[in-house]
């Protein structure tokens, strides 16, 4: 009798195999190797951003260098930079506007506890307005610090059960 | 190389006779003003004017034969145990005659309003704007009196004396915001939920 399916002979398939999987797991492989950042550069964070996309450490390799400048489009939003009061609300508003799944980096010391600036005008962690995935520290963190939190990310939306709600 | 000069001539300093008969032109340009007076500063003359006829000497600085059309510089002084408390200090300068002076003036904390000099100089709007929201001192007959540093709705002014650096009560604003985006969307037509929609 054998199994229910059987897989042809890779040689005699003509090209033609297939692959069993679970949907959760082929779910969570096209999000995790495809997501969109949402570039919120507010400081000098941004500029380690950028060269976090350019050649030398090229974004693309974990397949992410799509950046979009709308927040329709993304999927993972990169707070870079020092958040002050005046800008959350529309730091706020970006992030209700991408579509779930979403997921957060707070790159930097300032967006993640508010570093050096502890007055009234910064925000002291973004946590305090957005639910954060991943805080990276430095000021400003290297690009392979900002691309290790990608590859956590990318393991942590593995995990994830898509199908269960 | 050059040596680098010695500390005393590392800045470019007017010198102090030049800085006397400045004053002294001054001095004769707002004598019709009462309360006004003029003092030799380290860089520029300062001229002091009461608070009644800032207006008043002001228009004499910029259409007089100085001509101080360029409004460069608007801020405030807090200085606490002083009555009155507030000083703004305006920093005019003369392209014409490469001439530099700053004026000032002094408002208490309970009536902390000062004529504006939009009129005079509409550049001085933001500067405006900017001290308003930093030091509380409102600009009469400002066109737009409103914050511009801080976010709408925020409280207190952050350069004052007695307010604290960590500012009052941070997430304040930020729960309104959050109670404004719970509530229910406005029904009435012209109306909406909030500034932008989601």
């Amino acid at each position: 009798m054998g199994s229910l399916i059987e897989a042809p002979e890779p040689r005699n398939a003509g090209g033609q195999g297939f692959f069993t999987t679970r949907l959760q797991h082929l779910i969570n492989w096209g999000r995790k190797n495809s997501l969109w950042p949402m570039p919120l550069g507010l400081s000098c964070c941004a500029i380690e951003m950028m060269a976090m996309v350019g050649p030398r450490y090229d974004l693309a390799r974990f397949g992410a260098e799509a950046m979009r400048f709308t927040p329709r489009q993304c999927d993972l939003m990169i707070v870079a930079g020092t958040l002050t009061w005046k800008m959350a609300q529309a730091a706020r508003t970006v992030y209700d506007q991408m579509p779930e799944p979403k997921w957060v980096i707070a790159m930097g010391v300032c967006s993640s506890s508010g570093g050096m600036y502890k007055n009234y005008a910064v925000v002291q962690g973004i946590d305090s307005i957005l639910p954060v995935d991943i805080y990276v520290p430095g000021c400003p963190p290297r690009p392979d610090a900002v691309i290790d939190a990608l590859l956590k990310i990318q393991k942590k939306i593995e995990k994830e059960r898509p199908l269960a709600r | 190389m050059r040596p680098a000069p010695p500390p005393s001539q590392r800045v470019v300093r007017i010198p102090p006779d030049q800085i006397r008969n400045q004053a002294e032109e001054l001095r004769s340009l707002v004598a019709g003003i009462e309360g006004a007076s003029v003092e030799e500063g380290i860089d520029m003359p300062v001229l002091h004017l009461p608070r009644e006829r800032l207006l008043e000497g002001l228009q004499i600085l910029r259409d007089g034969p100085l001509a101080f059309r360029h409004c460069s510089m608007l801020t405030a002084v807090d200085r606490m145990p002083e009555e009155p408390r507030f000083e703004v200090v305006y920093g005019l300068y003369s392209i014409e005659h490469n001439r530099w002076v700053r004026v000032k003036t002094r408002c208490g904390e309970f009536d902390a309003v000062v004529p504006s000099v939009t009129g005079l100089w509409p550049g001085a709007n933001w500067l405006e704007r900017e001290c308003y929201d930093m030091f509380g001192i409102r600009f009469a007959d400002h066109p737009d009196l409103r914050r511009i540093l801080m976010p709408e709705g925020y409280e207190g002014f952050p350069l004052r004396k007695e307010f604290p650096r960590e500012g009052i009560e941070p997430g304040r604003l930020y729960r309104e915001w959050e109670r404004r985006r719970q509530e229910p969307p406005a029904t009435a037509a012209g109306e909406s939920a909030g500034r932008y929609e989601v």
